[in-house]
Order: C-alpha cells, then structure tokens, then sequence
C-alpha cells in the first residue's frame, strides 16, 4: 500500500500534497514571526501601550505568533482533511486553558481567603 | 454490494465521515506524534500554572526584573526561531530528495539549537552563582523548572535530530526515515510555540 | 555505594509484612520453577512477553489488574478488620504507621495497578476487533506501555519487601509529603512507581487515540463505530489531557524532594494548596477515564444480550463527549473545604450537579435497550442491571456531595468512602467482570463457567451493600475516613456490618478463583466453536475464537452500526474471497528491557543509588537508540497460509 494516497487527511508538517510547503510560506512565516516577537519587546519595555493593558497585548502577540507557527511551520489548514488535526489541537488548547486560568484563579481565590501575605 | 468484494470503498462516499478504511502509515504516525505533543503542552501548561501561580512569591530573593537580561534573551529567542525556519527547509529538502541541502539545513538547526541551549545555561549558570538558584524562593523554583524543561525538551530534540541525520546518511531517504524526520520536525516546531509562551509570560512580564 | 539502602530496610521486626513477603516470595519462587521444569520460558518469551498482540496484551493487563487485586483486597480487609476490633480500648492489631501505609497502598494500588491495567487490557483486547482492524496504530509502543505499567507495580509490591511505602495517602498532599515530613523512602516509592507507569498509561492513551481516529475497516465512518469504541476514546482522550498533569505535579514534588526547590514546601514561598488543586485537574478525569469504558461495555452488554441494538446510539456518542468535556471542569469539588470562596466553590458544585445529566441519559438508554429485549440473563447481564441499580446510588451521593455547604459537613468522612467505593466497584469493578465474563471466550476460546460467575457476582453485590451502606450512616454520624483507632464505641455494630461485607465480597473473589478453575478444567463443554457465543452484533464476534495474530483475514465492509449484526442478516457470501499476504509486526524484547530498566532505575532512585540511575539511564538509551536502528521490524504472512486457516474454519461452518 503507497505511504500516501492523495484525498487523505493532512497531517501537521507533512509536506507531500501540500500546495502551501514551499520556501516562501516558511520565508514567510519567519518574517512575520520576527515582526512578532520585536513587537512584543517593544510592546513591554517602551510606554507604546497603556500600562496596564500590555499583558493583554503580550498574550494577543503570543497568541498572534503561535498562529504563525501552525499556518505556516506546520501547514495547519482549514481544510475538511485537517480537520482532525484542528479538533485535536482544539481540545489540547481547551485542556491547557482550563489547566492555566483555572489554577490562576483557584489558587487566586485560595490566597485571598487564606489571608495570604506575599511571601 | 457483497462483503466479499474487494474494490475500494468510494472515497467520495466516505471521506469527511471517517469511512475511507484504515489510513496509510505515515499518516497514523504524524498523527499519533501530533497527539503526544499535545499531551507535552499540556504537560508545559501545568508548570505555566504553577510557576504563574508562584511568581509572586521570591521569599525575599531576587526578582524577575532583577535577573532577566532581555538582549540575551531577544538573542535565544532569534536563535530558536531561525532554527525552527531552517528545519522546514530541512523537512521540504527531504520531501524533494536533495540529500545536499538536508544536511547542511539539519546541521544549522542544530548549531542554531546548541546555541540557544549556550546562552540559557550560562544564563541559568550565572543566576545560580548569584544565590539565585532554584532553592532560593518558590518563585526560582518554578522559573527554573518551566524554563529548565523546555531546555530537557531542545536537548532531547538534538539528540533525537543527530540521531536522524545519522540514520539519513547510513540508509539514506527511506519511508521509516522520513517519517521521523517529520516527527522531529514536529517536534521542534512545537518546541518553538512553547518558547513563544515562555519568553511572553515569564520573561517579558516577569521582567516589568 | 548503595545510597541509603542497608539492611535495615528489610522489616525483620514486623511480623506482618515478613510473613506475607515470605509467602509471596514462596509463590513466585513455586511459579517460576513450575515454568522452568516444564520447559515453558520459550513459549512465555515468544507468545506473551515479547508480545505486540493487542489481545496478547490485553490479556496481560487484565491478569495484572486482577492478581493485584488480590494485593489491594488484602490491605482492605486488614483496615476492616482493624476498625472493626480497635474500639475504645482496644488498641486493635495494626499500629498507626503500618495503617498509614495500608491505606495509602491500598488507593494507589486500587486505582492504579487494578482499575486502570483492567479498564486499559479490556480497551487492549476489544478496541481493534471491534474497529475491524489488525492492531493497535503502534504495536510496539503498547508492549512498551504494558511493561511500563507492570514496573510501576513491582515498585509499589517491593516496597512491601525493602524499606515502607508512602504513609502520605493515595494523593501525597504535601507538606506532609515533602522531605520534611517524609523524609524516608516511602513518598519516593510512591512518586517514582506513578511516574513510571505514568508515562505508560499516557503512550496507550496516545496510541489508542490515533487507533480509533485513524484506523478503523473501512465503511466504519464515526457513526458506525460500537459504542465501545466512542466511549474507548473518550476515556484515552482524557488520558492524553490529564495524565501529563499528574507526571508535572510529581515532577515539581520530586523537585522539592530531590534538589531542594520550594513548589510546596513550608517555607521560602511553596504553597501546598497549588498541589491539591493540580493533583485533582488530574484526579477528576481519571475517574472518568476509569468508568468512561465501562460504560462502554455495559452499552455492549446491554445490547447483545436483549437481542437488539442499542436504545439512542447517537444521545450516547453525544453524552459520552459531553462528560469527557465536563470531567475536566469540576475538579475542585475535591477539596471545597480548602478556603476558596462561596463563589468559587458555587461554580464548581453546579458543574459537578450538570456532569450527573449526561450519565442519566445514559442510565434511561441502557434501560429502554432492555425493555421490550429477549434478555439472556447471563453473568454480564447480572453486572448490568447490579451496576445500573449501584451506580445511580453512588451517582446521587455524589450529586449530594456536590453542594458545598453538604461537603462542608461530610468531606473526608466515612460517607465519601462509601460514595466512591460505591460508584467505583458498582461502576469500575462491575464493568471491568462484566467485560471480563463477555470477552473471556473470545480470547480463549471456551466460555466461562456461568453458575460460578453468578455466584460471584451475588457476592460482590450483597458484600458491596453490607460493606458500604453502613459507612454511609457513620459518616452522617460523624466518623471521619482513615481512622485507625476509634473513639466511640456506638459505631462498632455498624463496623461489623462492614467487616462481614468485606467477607462476602472476599467470598466473591474466592468464587472468581473458583469459577476461573473450573472454566479452564471443563472448558471441553463450553468451547467456543463458532466464535459467537452470545450472539453478538459487534465486528469482534466475526472473527474465530481465539482470533488468529492479524484478526481478520480480509478487512470488513462495514455499512451499518452492528455491523455484525447486518453481515449476518445478510448471509453468507456466494464467492470466497481472494487472500492477500498480510504484513505483521514482529515480536520486539524493547517493552521488557526497557522496563528493566526502568526497575532499576526508579529503584536507584529511591534509595539514591546514583551511579545506578547514570548507568541504568545510559543503558535504556542505549538500549532505546539500538532498537530505533533495526530494520526489519514485520513480516508477512503469506496467503497460503491465511487461506488455509479460512478453509479450516468454513469447514465448520461459519461465514466468512
């Protein structure tokens, strides 16, 4: 049986049969995610945005960026043979999301009711 | 239709539903690998937690702001980032059997890699050496272990693309050898996305 | 040289564990040289050790999970009898440090090395078949993850023998568990026995995942897949998302215990209530990855043994995925005491009431599937119905348990011992004896003594009751879980109670031996010649019993749900099928030297044998990067050969 049969699902990276691996998705990809990343110095150690909004704006250039990655590193697509790849990646966010906010503000919530000095 | 015949089951009728039969080998490979790696974030996503939840904490030690040099950090996350380019560069040379370009795409990913995990160990050296190491404070304790698994992880990732490039040259560009190359390409493209979250939150936060 | 083992940590003094250890020791040493004298080793290392049959494997798990029952079984009887006799002056026979560790063994091993190796080896088993396919995605990586679990139970086993286990519970909250408080070997047994076996339980769950996603018959789009199957993936699912949680959280306790850091400890900024928090993110789901399949197998049961299809296949996809989302949204019901807030603790406790909806609707399915049935009250058939009525129980006391200001009353008293004992073995144990009885003659071929199974089964369920109910009332009295001495001598009658229900179900394990036993010597009467003894609608049935390594000489057509079921309303093909060669794995020693190491090298690391862990850790990657170098890794099965077995088998009779 060949390795691969056209019409089948896409897997992350896997380059055959994928119209967007070539040079200029990851060229592009690497432009772009440098951008990011000198936004992002830039967003927190200058006053470019209003102080209390830059861990927003981090988390949106973080977000922005991981993006980069999985459109253009891992050919990510909105395909119906990606599909499986981006409900598994959905759910692997939905878990990590659950896990971060939810000891954030569990532990949060613990703190101040247990009268916690900062220590 | 008979149970017996053995002409394929319509892709048409099948596909989008699940039903076009068990998928070819690379496929389920990339896949399972792709599933692991989820399972790796979500492994990352707990010591986020904890180290967010502890952050605050330094027992009196040193701070983030104090200890975080943000130009040798821009440095590593730059190495890091052209690694992860020159190892889709790598994965497409491999896809196009041009052995040439493989190797030397391979190899700046490693150098690129070996020197991300340099300027982090002297960094992580040079806090030790100040009394900051990871027994100092709840706060060092996380710092070091979110930071210091993620640099397990690039290591491990070395070894393992080594390892490929040996079995490349030993038995060339075969089917089993391309498809860990796609792991590992999967493997450290993901590695970068941890390290966009880790340079974000721990460093660029932690050092306001 | 050796760390801080010496031969003190052999218990010389405890009478207890020295005898128990020496008749182990006896049993083993009887068993290995039964297999020895009759030349056995070439056969147990070629079909099973060395093994990357999914049944093999199955099979291997489902043999762990039940000798360990017997371990498990052990500690608990002795905590029954303890609290049975230790009243007011009495002092009982079990010193608190012993208890502490009986209790603690008794959880971790339950869970861990019973319920999961049984739940994952009837997933192992079935999963494939009933997907219409050879073998799992990675054949190899699940010999590997079999191993793995088997070391994390020879860890929990040798701490009976060399040095004390962990007096920390089955949840090692620090600060008790730290280095501080724990400072002995215990704690370390416990965390590196968890971790290991951890990192097996998360590759199945990986390779299960791509299994059910990627490989399945063709034709069998989801909605065609057994219920078994939704529900398999649910559970591995859950694995993948909760059990890296579990491996960070003992990484950052190891941390504290190893280097010195400070994630939990007193002092220097550790906050403990962050362990409890990430340990049940863990928690929750696991106990749903425990139930989740064996609401699998009741669905199966159900079915086939009403002679009709499942009531609602679709509500049951949809429930299955619904509770796999939720389980990981209710975690902090497990410690609303801690401190947080009224609002905090609200959320969580009306989460935890709505994860209860999608189980009822599954309750009314498998009721309306019986009603209006031909029911075949078989051994299943009795688990079926025994957990329907157990489990809604146990179900309702949690819903109780779920208000918090009712938690704030009953958390970690006698009540929630009974409430999760009642869901667990009601839910879990029902399940996993249940598939065990169904599936037993497809792995081997002769069905298993039916009066035997039944009396077992009356024994667990009338032992369950007696044991549990009374520590329902306790707990509204009062008593607290976890007592090693008890104060108030009003308690004891309904203690006895307790300690006769554990009798009953010890009798119920008895009559398991027992039934096994006979099974195997009248197994002549009850062969299974044509694969399908129940009657079944599920593609597993279709093959012969045992089936053969590559379980289907030619991949099914599947068109509908039941697929079985449609083939057979359909009859029996006019032509036979052409055979082509099949490619099969090859037998690999990777699982077994990889847990070899493993052995060592959590055993080195627990009592700080360093030039062991380096030269074990060495050795595993060695061992790792030479396997990854071979080639050559299948073989082919040539179409003489499957052609011939199919011959054999039509001769019988059967559909193809």
């Amino acid at each position: 049986m060949a390795d691969v049969r056209p019409f089948d699902d896409r897997t992350p990276g896997v380059e055959e049969y994928e119209p967007t691996a070539n040079y200029w998705s990851y060229t592009a990809g690497l432009g772009l995610a440098v951008l990011l990343t000198i936004a992002s110095f830039v967003v927190s150690q200058t006053n470019l945005l209003w102080a209390p909004g830059i861990p927003v704006g981090l988390i949106v250039l973080a977000f922005a960026q991981i993006g980069v990655h999985l459109v253009f590193f891992l050919h990510l697509g909105s395909g119906p043979e990606s599909t499986n790849n981006i409900l598994a990646l959905a759910f692997g966010v939905l878990i990590v999301f659950l896990v971060i906010t939810g000891s954030i503000w569990i532990i949060a919530n613990l703190n101040w009711n247990m009268m916690d000095m900062p220590r | 239709m008979t149970i017996a015949t053995l002409d394929f089951v319509p892709t048409e009728l099948a596909r989008g539903r699940g039903g076009g039969g068990p998928a070819p080998t690379r496929i389920v490979v990339a896949y399972g690998f792709w599933i692991f790696l989820l399972s790796d974030f979500v492994l990352f996503s707990g010591l986020f937690a904890a180290y967010a939840v502890l952050s605050g904490n330094t027992a009196g030690g040193p701070t983030g702001s104090e200890l975080f040099n943000l130009r040798s950090v821009f440095i590593e996350t730059m190495c890091l980032l052209f690694s992860s380019y020159t190892c889709g560069l790598g994965a497409l040379s491999a896809e196009r059997r041009q052995p040439g370009r493989f190797l030397v795409f391979n190899a700046l990913t490693f150098a690129l890699g070996a020197a991300f995990l340099i300027i982090e160990s002297t960094e992580f050296a040079g806090m030790v050496s100040k009394g900051a190491g990871p027994s100092r404070s709840a706060f060092l304790s996380g710092f070091f272990t979110l930071v210091g698994t993620h640099g397990v992880h690039v290591t491990g990732g070395l070894i393992f693309l080594v390892y490929m490039m040996a079995q490349a040259i030993a038995k060339g560009l075969r089917p089993h050898v391309l498809r860990r190359l796609l792991c590992f390409s999967l493997f450290w493209h993901a590695l970068d996305i941890v390290w966009v979250g880790v340079f974000m939150l721990v460093y660029l936060m932690g050092a306001r | 040289m050796l760390g801080r083992l010496s031969w003190a940590a052999i218990p010389l003094d405890q009478p207890l564990p020295l005898y128990s250890m020496g008749v182990v020791g006896l049993v083993i040493l009887a068993v290995l040289v039964l297999v020895t004298v009759k030349g056995w080793w070439p056969y147990l290392w070629r079909e099973w050790i060395t093994s990357v049959d999914h049944k093999r494997i199955g099979v291997m798990y489902v043999i762990l999970g039940l000798v360990m029952l017997l371990r498990g079984y052990s500690d608990a009887i002795m905590m029954r009898t303890q609290q049975a006799i230790a009243i007011g002056d009495a002092q009982g026979y079990l010193p608190p440090d012993h208890y502490d560790q009986i209790f603690s063994a008794h959880g971790t091993i339950m869970i861990f090395f019973v319920a999961m190796p049984l739940v994952i080896g009837l997933m192992n088993f079935a999963v494939p078949l009933q997907l219409g396919v050879r073998d799992v995605a990675f054949p190899t990586l699940n010999s590997v993850s079999f191993w793995l679990t088997a070391t994390g139970a020879l860890l929990v086993n040798l701490s009976l023998v060399i040095g004390a286990f962990s007096r920390a519970t089955w949840w090692g909250y620090p600060p008790l568990s730290e280095i501080a408080y724990s400072p002995d070997e215990g704690v370390d047994y416990y965390l590196w026995s968890l971790q290991i076996s951890g990192i097996g339980t998360l590759l199945t769950g990986v390779n299960f995942v791509t299994t059910i996603l990627k490989l399945r018959a063709p034709g069998m789009t989801y909605m065609r897949m057994p219920v078994f199957c939704w529900t398999a993936l649910a559970a591995n699912m859950l694995i993948v998302a909760a059990f890296p949680v579990l491996t960070a959280t003992f990484v950052m306790l190891l941390l504290d215990r190893y280097l010195g850091m400070h994630f939990f400890t007193n002092d220097l900024g550790g906050n403990q209530m962050m362990y409890a928090s990430l340990f049940w993110t863990w928690g929750h789901p696991e106990v749903y990855i425990l139930i989740l399949p064996c609401f699998g197998v009741f669905s199966e049961v159900a079915a086939t043994f009403s002679g009709k299809g499942l009531f609602s296949y679709r509500s049951m996809v949809w429930a299955t995925l619904g509770i796999c989302i939720l389980s990981f949204m209710v975690w902090l019901h497990h410690f609303f005491t801690m401190g947080a807030g009224a609002d905090v603790n609200a959320i969580f406790g009306i989460m935890s009431a709505i994860i209860a909806v999608p189980t009822g609707a599954k309750v009314f399915n498998w009721l309306f599937t019986l009603f209006r049935g031909r029911i075949v009250f078989t051994t299943p058939v009795l688990y079926l119905i025994g957990f329907m009525v157990t489990f809604v129980i146990g179900g309702l006391t949690g819903v109780l348990l779920a208000v918090p200001p009712v938690n704030f009353e009953l958390h970690n008293s006698a009540f929630l011992v009974a409430h999760f004992h009642n869901v667990i073995i009601g839910g879990v144990v029902y399940g996993a004896l249940a598939g065990y009885n169904y599936w037993f003659p497809k792995a081997f071929g002769f069905t298993l003594d039916d009066r035997w199974g039944k009396a077992s089964f009356w024994c667990w369920l009338i032992g369950f009751y007696l044991a549990f109910f009374p520590l329902y009332q306790l707990g509204l009295m009062g008593m607290t879980r976890r007592l090693q001495h008890i104060a108030d001598p009003s308690w004891q009658p309904l203690l006895l109670v307790a300690e006769a229900g554990a009798i009953v179900i010890f009798l119920g394990i008895l009559c398991q031996i027992a039934q096994l036993y006979v099974s195997i010597r009248t197994r002549e009467e009850r062969r299974d010649l044509t694969g399908d003894p129940w009657n079944g609608r599920t593609l597993e049935w279709a093959t012969p019993s045992p089936p053969p390594a590559y379980n289907f000489a030619v991949l099914p057509r599947v068109e509908t749900i039941d697929a079985f079921s449609n083939m057979k309303r359909r009859g029996q093909p006019p032509v036979e099928p052409s055979y082509e060669p099949i490619e099969m794995p090859r037998n690999s020693p990777i699982g077994i030297v990889n847990a070899f190491f493993a052995t060592v090298v959590g055993f080195a690391l627990i009592w700080h044998i360093w030039w062991i862990v380096i030269l074990g850790l060495l050795a595993a990657a060695v061992g790792i990067l030479a396997f990854g170098w071979s080639e050559n890794r299948e073989r082919e099965v040539p179409a003489s050969e499957i052609a011939r077995r199919e011959r054999a088998r039509l001769g019988l009779g059967r559909p193809a």
